[in-house]
């Protein structure tokens, strides 16, 4: 509080201020130079990651050929005569891929539409937050979830259905990425502008047909994005296939068996003591490589597509 | 009007009030929209206050008055794009065409498909500009390609953006100038052939060389339709409009022929407002 009442002259007290401040000004033109190293960070561990990987792989390319990797269907490390076809993996993780967006994508769509173009402000503001609790749930918890609860239920339906499958952690997986799919579409559709859903109501078009018609569309690149996170996230899923689909390394396209994925693999061999230096060691690597080359393409897909499809405005 | 007559002796006004009537039987067109005692709510608040208005057919009917008085708020009724909001409230009734617009056996979807809407900012999707033309009739059905470019021409020719867009039609609309897309869009508004066109300000955000086009198309499209236009600019009221609606704090202040609003107003608030005197 000023207690005398002499008038207040701004540019002198700035005056006053600034020579204190040099000392600020000269670590205010270093922060750039800060901030980038930190931001740094993250690329060179990147850069570090992809190096490992790619140094491991070649080991094990120098003891189990290329072409064996890529097209042996059977894999079986640990048996007198070793075999490292890595389609058994690649197939798991497919089929529990594919499964989990049939399961995930229409009702993540279908919730996100009806969040932003239909729900009432109250309904979305207790719906949003509800499924973001939703996507914290740890996924041990689903993998649990999947053994104890869905493959019992599913043997029901399906009676030659094993204890360890596919199936079920493929269907729980996609569970778990609903509310990513959902909230994330959801923030693309709402950003769209209510001018573009006036402009088609008032040419007479229902609901609906403004969602499916011009906000989808218009949404289109951030629907896409969501979709490749949870394609990316049900790839790399881990726990929940660990879990419920066991670990034998079937090559089939048979829901109901058991399939390993390329992250229980490495789950599996990283678990037992595998000797640094033998085949299975690297056999690690060269699937991890896979996992990662995988994911890549997946995002340059992506890209892709959004790109080529994006609606500007 | 009514108040002017006073002082003139009873036969000469019913000479008058026969002549009026014979005027009103050959000029007097149809009415589209008829208006009784319109009320409407935001929540607590009273936005509209006893409208009663006629729309005439082949009429630029304006609707002026300050801002905040409820002009966009009554043409948003006519094509109950106001509900959108979800505290509105409604008392009165509008007929369009003799029927009730509020009845329950009308789709609001129907209603809107027969009276179109332009927007006081050009509002395109993001897509080509054919799409933008088709997708009105798409959403209604028609389906077939060369009935839809044969749509696609006429609507555009009928905005008289046909010259400037004809060689990219399938470039992304937001790529055309203001005043273009503000004519695309009138243009998108013609291609389900509505009957009615309501335009909330719809040169308010163009250059004056624009608002000469756009208004030169409104005197053509009157033609065909009935149009009504809420606008702040006077001269623009004056140049296009048959009628006009003087709005005031959601309330109707007056409402006649444009040239009897803008040359011998009876509300002193109307001429006060016209004048410029006025908020
Ligand atoms: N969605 C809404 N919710 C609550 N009140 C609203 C809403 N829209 C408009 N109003 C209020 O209703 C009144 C009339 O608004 P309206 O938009 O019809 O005015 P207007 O005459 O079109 O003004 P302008 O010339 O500025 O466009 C205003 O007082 C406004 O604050
Ligand atoms: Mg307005």
């Amino acid at each position: 509080m000023r207690t005398n009442n002499e008038p207040v002259h701004v540019q002198e007290l700035i005056s006053k201020k600034k020579q204190s401040k040099n000392l600020f000004l000269k670590f205010e033109k270093a922060i750039p130079i800060i901030l980038f190293l930190i931001a740094s960070v993250s690329v060179f561990t990147t850069i570090g990651i992809i190096y490992t990987l790619f140094s491991e792989t070649i080991e094990f390319f120098k003891q189990v050929s290329v072409v064996e990797f890529f097209t042996g269907t059977v894999l079986k490390p640990l048996s007198q005569d070793p075999k490292f076809g890595v389609l058994p993996l690649i197939m798991g993780t497919l089929t529990s891929t594919v499964i989990a967006m049939l399961v995930a994508a229409p009702i993540g769509l279908m919730t996100a539409i009806y969040l932003s173009e239909f729900a009432s402000e109250r309904i979305r503001k207790t719906f949003k937050p509800l499924l973001e609790i939703l996507a914290g749930i740890p996924t041990i918890v689903y993998g649990f979830f999947a053994f104890t609860f869905v493959t019992p239920l599913l043997k029901h339906v399906i009676p030659g259905l094993e204890t360890t499958n596919i199936l079920s952690p493929g269907i729980v997986m996609g569970i778990m990425i609903i509310p990513m799919i959902a909230s994330l579409s959801e923030d693309a559709m709402s950003s769209v502008p209510n001018a573009m859903r006036e402009g088609a109501l008032a040419l007479g078009a229902t609901k609906l047909e403004v969602a499916t018609r011009v906000v989808i569309p218009a949404a289109f690149s951030g629907i896409v994005a969501s979709f490749v996170l949870a394609i990316s996230r049900a790839i790399g899923e881990t726990m929940i296939v660990t879990i419920a689909s066991g670990s034998s390394k079937n090559f089939t396209f048979d829901l109901t068996q058991s399939m390993q994925t390329m992250t229980a693999y490495i789950v599996e061999v990283t678990g037992g003591d595998a000797p640094a230096g033998s085949t299975i060691y690297y056999s690690l690597y060269a699937v991890a490589m896979t996992l990662f080359v995988f994911t890549l393409l997946m995002n340059l897909f992506a890209r892709y597509v959004a790109r080529k499809f994006k609606e500007e405005y | 009007m009514a108040g002017a007559m006073t002082a003139i002796p009873q036969a000469e006004v019913k000479k008058r009030a026969n002549i009026e009537v014979l005027r009103t039987l050959e000029q007097e067109k149809e009415v589209v929209f008829d208006t009784q005692n319109l009320n409407l709510w935001y929540g607590e608040k009273h936005a509209l206050r006893d409208i009663n208005l006629d729309i005439h057919e082949e009429e630029v009917t304006a609707i002026i008055g300050p801002s905040g008085c409820g002009k966009s708020t009554y043409l948003k009724t006519l094509n109950r794009m106001v509900e959108l909001v979800p505290s509105v409230r409604t008392t009165g009734v509008i007929q369009y065409k003799g029927k009730s617009i509020f009845d329950k056996s009308l789709r609001v979807e129907e209603l809107r498909t027969q009276v179109g809407m332009v927007f006081q900012k050009p509002n395109p999707f993001p897509k080509s500009i054919y799409e933008n033309i088709a997708y009105g009739p798409k959403i209604h059905g028609i389906r077939n390609k060369m009935i839809l470019d044969e749509i696609v021409e006429k609507s555009l020719r009928g905005a008289y953006i046909w010259d400037e867009v004809k060689d990219r039609l399938h470039d992304n609309a937001y790529g055309l100038s203001g005043g273009q897309q503000q004519r695309l869009c009138i243009a998108r508004c013609l291609a389900i052939e509505p009957d009615v066109i309501l335009m909330d300000e719809p040169t308010s955000a163009l250059d004056p060389k624009s608002t000469l086009k756009v208004e030169e198309l409104i005197r053509e499209l009157k033609k065909d339709y009935a149009i009504v236009i809420v606008t702040h600019n006077m001269q623009q009221a004056s140049r296009i409009s048959d009628r006009t609606a003087f709005f005031l704090d959601g309330e109707v202040v007056e409402y006649d022929r444009t040239d009897v609003i803008f040359n011998e107003p009876t509300d002193q608030r109307t001429e006060d407002y016209i004048n410029g005197r006025f908020g």
